[in-house]
């Protein structure tokens, strides 16, 4: 008896082949068959680059280092510190102070005791120099990874936790929030440097990805989770903790555009435009990414 | 004193499983900085979970194990409401012990 | 607070004020999105923010379509074009195609001219991040279209044949300065921008029309 076995991607046929004369036909027949089922049973079994992307990046959601900046965070907020010696625990995130959940999802939005439209981690500034006493232009210049900056976002990390699976829900009730939605909206458009790049270039379309990486269309809302309900987030690839301000200016980078201001106009513009965009989606901060 | 670690072990039937995310930044003495100098190796390398006190699991780590590791584990007949005390020593002499309660 | 944020919080509070009926116009908000941009970016390593908040006329007026949500009428379209067409520089010495291995690897090197390179980096054509090239490299973007066989669909089998010109140079000036052809392609315009030479150039243009490159097979 005459065995064909036909193996592909851990499938394997056994065909059964009694009587050589009489079964030819019938053996090239099943031999047929069986590679057309074992050609549409491995592209059932292949994956798609992005699928196999998708499941690496679920099992990494299992011990997001992010709850380590989350538990740091939350330590700073109680904790008293700087030269004023006082904690954060009177800060206006834009609910009243000290009134941290729910906070994350409505911002960037317009202070009255600055007088200006802010996000969360400019906000954080302010609070750490009226009420702790650290010099807020200093920590802006401090550059992402040193110092007070880690300590922001550490902070971020936390507040944003507190408004996790929350929906976003921004004020455009204040002129200025009406008009920072619009020169947020310009600067998302705004093409410049040596490569024409806008955020536009690679945000304002469906479905595309630059190499392997999906690009969320951020000129409408891309749906839970995404885009601007991603952030902070934990980069796995250089273990990195980052918030929304770390995200834009790295953006930047890559758009060979200069340095954007940590905390200034143009990162709060863009905040507006992009949280705007995203009503009613639902937060997943912190999350983490590749 | 290094940051502290998140813990959290669920008792589950005969067993509870125990989830521990470290914070560490362990490099691996193998990576070069942006000037090409060598980063001294710096991370964990015994890491111990105890029930109550008595010591349930013990690990050698290397510098295989990367940054921020997350461990997780079972420990057999462990109960809600048992200690769960989890500590690492590193190879620059710093240790860090946390201990969480079995829910 | 700095100069240039009491600045633009000044000019933001007067747009408030005069608007409030009606809220600032259009050219208002542009000007106060320009204002925001040269207060909120700084110089930084290589890059100048003057040179790059200044754009040219074509990146200009593409922005205000983008931001309008309209297209560009066709007449400030077919400008943009010529003007881009005129000033592509084509090889002194007409030769287009260089070598299609060392095209793929400046198709494949996304490096220079962000605010942490040096002005010596060897800047890359970042090709891949937007299109699917040779057929072995499974990472490419989507964002441009495939290239795949970009020369055999056009019936290029001898890039030196008088037949072929009409391509090759096309190939030549789409990579020197993409907005020739298209007034807002999303595409760099390389040559022109000076984010790659003649030469690079030339093995890229090698890499999508040597019958001998694996685009081509």
């Amino acid at each position: 008896m005459l065995v064909w076995r036909v193996k592909s991607k851990g499938l394997t046929l056994l065909l059964f082949e009694q009587n050589k004369e009489v079964t030819m036909q019938r053996s090239r027949l099943l031999f047929w068959m069986a590679a057309a089922a074992l050609s549409c049973a491995s592209a059932l079994a292949q994956k798609t680059a992005s699928q196999g992307i998708d499941e690496y990046r679920a099992m990494l959601q299992d011990g997001n280092p992010a709850e380590l900046f989350e538990a740091k965070g939350e330590g700073l907020w109680t904790q008293k510190r700087g030269p004023k010696n006082a904690t954060l625990e009177k800060c206006d995130l834009g609910k009243g102070p000290g009134v941290v959940k729910g906070v994350f999802v409505e911002l960037p939005r317009f202070f009255a005791d600055t007088g200006r439209v802010q996000d969360l981690e400019s906000r954080l500034l302010t609070c750490m120099e009226t009420l702790q006493g650290f010099n807020a232009a200093e920590i802006a210049k401090t550059g992402f990874g040193k110092g007070e900056q880690n300590n922001v976002t550490a902070l971020a990390t936390w507040i944003a936790s507190e408004s996790k699976d929350m929906r976003f829900n921004l004020s455009q009730s204040h002129p200025q929030e009406k008009t920072f939605y619009e020169v947020g909206k310009r600067l998302f458009f705004q093409r410049g440097g040596p490569h024409d790049f806008a955020c536009a270039s690679c945000h304002g379309e469906d479905g595309k990805r630059i190499r392997l990486q999906d690009l969320p269309n951020l000129t409408k809302n891309p749906g839970d989770g995404v885009g601007f309900a991603a952030w902070p987030a934990y980069r796995v690839s250089n273990g990195q903790m980052w918030g929304m301000q770390q995200r834009l200016n790295d953006c930047y980078r890559q758009q060979r555009f200069p340095y954007p201001g940590f905390g200034s106009d143009a990162t709060i513009a863009l905040g507006v435009y992009l949280g705007v965009n995203s009503k009613g989606s639902a937060s997943i901060a912190p999350a983490i990414k590749r | 004193m290094a940051d502290p670690m998140r813990i959290r072990a669920q008792a589950s039937g005969d067993k509870a499983t125990v989830r521990v995310l470290m914070s560490h930044e362990m490099e691996s003495g193998q990576r070069r900085d942006a000037a090409g100098k060598l980063v001294p190796a710096w991370h964990i390398t015994e890491v111990t979970a105890a029930l109550n006190g008595k010591q349930v699991l013990a690990a050698e780590w290397g510098p295989a194990v990367s940054k921020n590791p997350f461990l997780q584990f079972a420990i057999k007949g462990a109960k809600a409401g048992d200690k769960v005390a989890v500590s690492w020593k590193d190879n620059k002499g710093d240790s860090r012990t946390d201990e969480v309660t079995v829910s | 607070m700095n100069k240039k944020t009491t600045w633009t919080l000044a000019a933001l509070a007067a747009l408030v004020v005069a608007g409030c009926a009606t809220g600032p116009s259009v050219s208002e908000l542009n000007d106060l999105a320009r204002q925001v941009a040269k207060a909120s970016f700084r110089d930084e390593g290589i890059v100048k923010a003057d040179k790059v908040l200044n754009a040219d006329e074509t990146n200009r007026l593409c922005s205000e379509a983008d931001v309008a949500g309209k297209p560009l009428d066709e007449a400030m379209a077919k400008r943009i074009e010529e003007t881009n067409l005129k000033a592509i520089q084509w090889p002194a010495d007409g030769q287009f195609l260089g070598d299609w291995k060392q095209g793929e690897a400046i198709a494949q090197s996304g490096r220079g001219l962000t605010f942490t390179d040096t002005a010596n980096t060897v800047n890359g054509g970042n090709c891949y991040n937007c299109h699917q090239i040779d057929q072995k490299e499974i990472s490419f973007g989507t964002i441009g279209p495939s290239l795949y066989h970009y020369g055999k669909i056009r019936g290029v089998t001898d890039p030196a044949s008088e037949a072929a010109k009409p391509i090759v140079e096309y190939t030549w000036g789409k990579i020197w300065n993409s907005k020739a052809y298209n007034a807002c392609s999303n595409m760099p315009r390389a040559g022109h921008s000076g984010i790659l030479n003649a030469t690079q150039i030339r093995h890229l243009v090698a890499l999508l029309l040597d019958p001998n490159s694996p685009v081509n097979k």
